[in-house]
C-alpha cells in the first residue's frame, strides 16, 4: 500500500491495512535504535515543533527523541511558554508556528479535535500527540506493537483494558486499533468511569474484575488520575484497589503468558501491584521503547511525504 | 359626490389575491387585504394605493420570535439592534424579543428604557425586552422584576443560565404573576451537565467530549412544572430538546398546568452526529440529540405539547467560533434560516403539521404567551403582515445573511418555503 | 539478458571477488533490497560452489538514508537492515541489481556507516547502466548496458519476482 496521510490525528480514520503498514515501518525503526550510530538522515533539514499545550513530560520526550533519531530539528514549545496563556488563539499560534516553516507540529493538547482543528488550516502535518479525552494514536500503535511483537499477531486476542475508560483518550484509540486488528475488547472499571454506552463501540464492559482474569491475553491498565477525578466517580482509592486494582492474588490467576501493559506513569499499588509492575509479565518497559520506533514510523510517514 | 380631504393624504397598501390565513380569526381565504396609514382596514379608503400582488402567496400576521440575542448594549460586534432587526425582517418575523444576558444585563429600568429606545431608533421590525429573573443573571438575587414590568419587558428570563436555587426561582414566578409577565427558563441542571458540550450519547462516548446528559434539561422542566402548579402562573421551558422534557410537558399540560415549551429549528434539524468533525456552528446549549429526541420533538409539535416556535438567534464573530471545541461559545444565528427551515422539515418533509398551524404557532400562540397586541390581522391593529411563499426553493447563503454573524450550520442547504416581503406598521421593511 | 547471461554474470563476479579478497571469511555482501539481498545470496553460494568458505551476508536497506524524502510522492517501504556485526576490520561489499546515478549506492554507504567501521567497502552491481551523478565507480560489474536516461532497465529474479531470471530494457514512450 501508499501511504498517504500528512497527518496522523486518530485511530479511527485509519484502516487496518494502514495500522499494519504503520507497524511494520515501525519494525524497521527499532532496528535503527539498535545500531552504534542511532541517527539516520531521513529528516535532515526538516522542523518538528512539539507543541505541548497540556504537560506531558514522557510523551514530549519520546517524540523529541525519535525526532532528533530522523535528523530533524526539534523545538519544544509548552503552555506554559506560549502566547496562549496571553490570550492568543489556537489558530494564531499555530499560523506563526507556520509561518517560521515547522514541517512537523506534534499537538498534545487538553480539548478533543483540537489536532484536526489545526490539520485543517495548516499545510504542515500535524501528529496528535493526545487530544483530551479523545485520541492518543502514537500510544495505542506502541501498545500494539507490542502486543504484536510478543504474540505474533493481534487478531483474536482477548484485551482487557482496565481503569477510567471515560476520561481516557489512550483508552479509545486502543479500542478503535484493536477492534479494527480483529481482538476481542473488554472494559473493565466502575460503572461511573465505564459506562454502557461504550458497548455500542463493540466492546464489552464489565464491572468485574475477576471476570477477564483467566481469559485475558492482555491486561492493559490505565492510570488512575487522582488530580482529574471528581469525588463523585468513585468514593476513594482504597476502594478502587479493592474492586479493580491487579493485585499479586489477582496476578496469580492471569494466563501464565498474559502480558500486563500500562501506559505510564504507573500509580504503584493503586491500579497494580508493585512487584507485578516489575514482573516477568510486565512489558511496561518495552512499551517505552518500542514507542520511540512507532514514533519514528509516524513522523517519517507523515512528514516524508511530499506536500 | 364629495369625500373627504382626509381620505386624499391617507397611504393605502391593498396586498391583493394572496390567501390569507389569520388564525386568531379563524380566517383562512384567498382575498385583498387592506392597509391605511399603518392599520388593518376593513376595506379600501383614499386613492393611489400602493398594490401588491401576492397570488400565490400566504398573508400572514407578523410573524413573532419570542427568543433572540440581539447582543447589545455590550457585544456589538457580535450582533446589534439594527442588524438583529434587519435579520429578522428578512426572516419574516415583525416582532422579536430580546434576550437579556447582554453587559449591562438587562436586569433594571435603565437598561430596558436604552434598548427601547435604541429599538425605537434603529429597529425595523418590533423589538420587545426580556428581562433578568436575577441581577446580574448571577441566580442569587431577584432583579426587579416590578419595575421591569412597568418599563416594558414582555418577560423575564434568565436565558442563557438557569436559576439552580429552586427557592429564589418560585419567589420569581410568584412575584411575575403580581406583575403579570410570564417566566421564560433556560432548562439546564448545572450539577448534571456539569463541563458538557455535547449531547451525552454515543458521539460524545466516541469523541470523547464531555457529555451534557437529557437528564440536565429534564430535571428543570419537571421543576418548573411543579413551580407552575405550586404559584398557578406560566412558565414557559425554552429550547426543549430532550424526549423526556416532551413527555413531563405532555402530562403537566393535560392536568391544565401553565406550563409551555418552544423549540428551535436546528433540534429538529439535526442530530449529534453533526459534531463528528467538531463543527463548532454544530456547538449550542442545549446541544443536538439523538434520533428519538427529534422524532419525541415532531410529536410534541404535532399533539400541540409545544405551540412555539423560536430561533434562539445567537449571533457570534468567526473569531470566537474559530477555536477549540470545548473553548467555542454555545449558539447559532437563526432569524434567516427558522422559517425556511420549519416550512422544510415541519409542513413539506414529515408533515408533522399543516400550514395553518404552523403560522398559529409563530401568531397567536406567542401573543398570547407573551400577552402582546400582535400576531393577528385584526381591522385597526397594527398591519404587520408576512408574505410568504410555502413553495419557493432557495439555497442558504450565509455570506448574503443581514445579521452581522455568520454562525450557522446551515449554509448551503436547500430549503422549500419562505418569507418573501416583510411588512410593520403598513411599511415594507424587506423584500425578496 | 536471459537466465543462462544472468548465471554467466554472477559467476564471473564471484571469481572476481575470490580473486581481489585473499581474506574471504572478512567480506560481508550486503543486499540492497529486494533484489540486491537475492543476488548476494546468490553470490555467496556460488563463491561457496568454488571450494571457498562462506562469506558473510545481510541486507542494507537504504530507504531512510536517501536524498530525495519528501520530494516524491510516494515513500519507499521502509525495512529493518540486517548486517553481521561487527564490521570492524570487514569488508563490505555493497550488492545492488541495477548501478544507475550512484545515489542508492550513496546511502547505502551512509547507512553501512551507522552501523559502524568497516575497513573498506565496494560495490557489485549486475546490469551497470551508466548515467551516473556522483563520483562513484562499481568494483564488479556483471553487464555495461548502454541505455538512454529515460529507459528503463527491469530485472526479473525466480525467488523474488516469481518470474523466470531475465533482464528487460524497457524503451522509452513516444508521446
Amino acid at each position: 500500500m501508499r501511504w498517504q496521510r500528512k497527518d496522523l490525528l486518530g485511530i479511527r480514520e485509519l484502516s487496518a491495512e494502514e495500522i499494519i503498514f504503520l507497524l511494520d515501518t515501525a519494525d524497521a525503526f527499532k532496528e535503527v535504535g539498535t545500531r552504534e550510530i542511532k541517527k539516520v538522515p531521513a529528516l535532515r533539514g526538516k522542523t518538528l515543533v512539539n507543541f505541548f499545550v497540556e504537560p506531558s513530560t514522557r510523551t514530549r520526550t519520546s517524540f523529541e527523541i525519535a525526532a532528533i533519531r530522523l535528523s530533524a530539528d526539534v523545538i519544544n514549545i509548552s503552555a506554559s511558554s506560549s502566547s496562549l496563556i496571553k490570550g492568543e488563539t489556537l489558530k494564531d499560534t499555530a499560523k506563526i508556528l507556520e509561518a517560521y516553516h515547522a514541517d512537523l507540529i506534534v499537538l498534545r493538547h487538553s480539548s478533543s479535535g483540537a489536532p484536526q482543528f489545526l490539520a485543517e488550516r495548516l499545510k504542515s502535518s500535524v501528529i496528535n500527540a493526545g487530544d483530551g479525552a479523545h485520541e492518543h494514536p502514537t500510544q495505542a500503535l506502541l501498545d500494539l506493537y507490542t502486543i504484536r511483537a510478543h504474540k505474533g499477531t493481534v487478531a483474536g486476542l482477548h484485551v482487557a483494558i482496565i481503569g477510567d475508560i471515560l476520561f481516557s483518550r489512550v483508552a479509545r484509540s486502543n479500542i478503535f486499533g484493536l477492534l479494527k486488528l480483529g481482538a476481542r475488547v473488554t472494559l473493565v472499571g466502575p460503572s461511573t468511569l465505564v459506562p454502557r454506552e461504550f458497548e455500542k463501540l463493540g466492546v464489552t464492559v464489565t464491572h468485574k474484575l475477576d471476570e477477564v482474569l483467566e481469559t485475558a491475553d492482555v491486561v492493559n491498565l490505565l492510570r488512575i488520575q487522582h488530580e482529574r477525578q471528581r469525588k463523585e466517580y468513585f468514593p476513594g482509592i482504597g476502594e478502587y484497589v479493592r474492586l479493580f486494582g491487579l493485585t499479586k492474588e489477582r496476578g496469580k490467576r492471569l494466563k501464565p503468558d498474559c502480558l500486563i501493559m500500562h501506559p505510564g506513569p504507573i500509580n504503584r499499588g493503586v491500579e497494580i501491584d508493585s512487584e507485578l509492575a516489575d514482573g516477568t509479565q510486565s512489558v511496561i518497559l518495552e512499551q517505552v521503547t518500542n514507542g520511540l520506533a512507532v514514533r519514528m514510523a509516524v513522523l517519517y510517514l507523515c512528514g516524508g511525504i511530499a506536500t | 359626490m364629495f369625500r373627504r380631504v382626509e381620505e386624499f393624504l391617507m397611504s393605502m397598501t391593498i396586498i391583493r389575491n394572496g390567501r390569507i390565513i389569520d388564525p386568531a380569526n379563524e380566517r383562512d381565504e384567498v382575498g385583498d387585504l387592506f392597509i391605511v396609514d399603518g392599520k388593518i382596514a376593513a376595506k379600501a379608503k383614499g386613492s393611489d394605493p400602493e398594490v401588491i400582488d401576492a397570488a400565490g402567496l400566504i398573508v400572514a400576521p407578523g410573524l413573532i420570535d419570542l427568543h433572540v440575542h440581539l447582543r447589545e448594549p455590550g457585544f456589538g460586534w457580535k450582533e446589534t439592534i439594527e442588524s438583529g432587526a434587519r435579520a429578522a425582517a428578512a426572516g419574516g418575523f415583525t416582532t422579536i424579543v430580546c434576550m437579556p444576558n447582554t453587559a449591562p444585563a438587562a436586569d433594571s429600568p435603565g437598561t430596558i428604557a436604552w434598548i427601547r429606545d435604541r429599538a425605537a431608533e434603529v429597529a425595523c421590525v418590533n423589538v420587545l425586552p426580556a428581562g433578568a429573573i436575577s441581577k446580574g443573571l448571577m441566580g442569587e438575587e431577584l432583579a426587579p422584576i416590578g419595575s421591569l414590568a412597568q418599563a416594558g419587558v414582555v418577560a423575564i428570563t434568565d436565558d442563557g443560565r438557569c436559576v439552580q436555587n429552586n427557592e429564589l426561582m418560585r419567589r420569581a414566578v410568584e412575584y411575575a404573576r403580581m406583575v403579570g409577565v410570564p417566566i421564560l427558563d433556560h432548562c439546564q441542571d448545572y450539577d448534571l451537565v456539569g463541563s458538557g458540550v455535547v449531547h451525552e450519547g454515543y458521539w460524545s462516548t466516541l469523541l470523547g467530549l464531555p457529555g451534557w446528559p437529557s437528564a440536565g434539561e429534564e430535571a428543570i422542566v419537571m421543576r418548573n412544572v411543579l413551580l407552575a402548579e405550586l404559584c398557578d402562573h406560566q412558565v414557559h421551558c425554552q429550547h426543549i430538546s430532550a424526549a423526556g422534557s416532551v413527555r413531563i410537558l405532555r402530562e403537566a399540560r393535560a392536568r391544565g398546568v401553565k406550563i409551555s415549551g418552544e423549540v428551535c429549528p436546528h433540534h429538529i434539524a439535526l442530530t449529534d452526529d453533526a459534531i463528528q468533525n467538531f463543527d463548532t456552528n454544530c456547538k449550542m446549549n442545549p446541544p443536538l440529540r439523538a434520533k428519538e429526541d427529534v422524532a419525541a420533538l415532531l410529536e410534541g409539535i404535532a399533539d400541540g405539547t409545544l405551540d412555539i416556535l423560536c430561533s434562539d438567534h445567537a449571533p457570534h464573530a468567526q473569531f470566537e467560533k474559530e477555536v477549540e471545541f470545548d473553548a467555542a461559545p454555545f449558539g447559532i444565528v437563526g432569524l434567516e434560516t427558522e422559517l425556511g427551515l420549519f416550512l422544510d422539515l415541519l409542513v413539506h418533509k414529515t408533515k408533522t403539521i399543516e400550514l395553518p398551524r404552523l403560522i398559529e404557532i409563530f401568531t397567536v400562540n406567542p401573543a398570547r404567551l407573551l400577552g402582546i397586541e400582535a400576531g393577528t390581522l385584526s381591522v385597526d391593529r397594527a398591519a404587520d403582515v408576512t408574505l410568504i411563499d410555502p413553495e419557493l426553493e432557495w439555497t442558504v447563503d450565509a455570506a448574503a445573511f443581514q445579521s452581522m454573524s455568520r454562525n450557522t450550520p446551515f449554509d448551503g442547504w436547500k430549503l422549500k418555503g419562505r418569507a418573501v416581503r416583510t411588512i410593520v406598521d403598513g411599511k415594507t421593511v424587506w423584500k425578496l | 539478458m536471459d537466465a543462462a547471461a544472468i548465471d554467466r554474470a554472477l559467476r564471473r563476479i564471484a571469481h572476481e571477488i575470490v580473486e581481489r579478497n585473499p581474506q574471504l571469511d572478512t567480506v560481508i555482501l550486503a543486499g540492497i533490497p529486494s533484489r540486491g539481498v537475492e543476488i548476494a545470496g546468490r553470490l555467496a553460494d556460488i563463491i561457496e560452489s568454488l571450494g571457498q568458505p562462506r562469506v558473510g551476508i545481510g541486507a542494507i536497506d537504504v530507504s531512510m538514508h536517501r536524498d530525495d524524502i519528501g520530494t516524491r510522492p510516494e515513500l519507499p517501504r521502509v525495512q529493518a537492515s540486517t548486517l553481521p556485526l561487527p564490521l570492524e576490520g570487514k569488508t563490505v561489499i555493497i550488492v545492488d541489481d541495477v548501478f544507475f546515478t550512484g545515489r542508492t549506492v550513496r546511502a547505502a554507504m551512509d547507512a553501512i556507516s551507522s552501523f559502524g567501521r568497516p575497513a573498506r567497502i565496494q560495490l557489485a552491481a549486475l546490469i551497470d547502466r551508466g548515467h551516473r551523478e556522483l563520483p562513484i565507480r562499481g568494483d564488479y560489474v556483471g553487464k555495461n548496458l548502454p541505455t538512454a536516461p529515460g529507459e528503463q532497465v527491469r530485472l526479473r529474479l525466480e525467488d523474488v519476482d516469481g518470474e523466470p531470471d531475465a533482464v528487460w530494457l524497457i524503451k522509452e514512450e513516444k508521446a
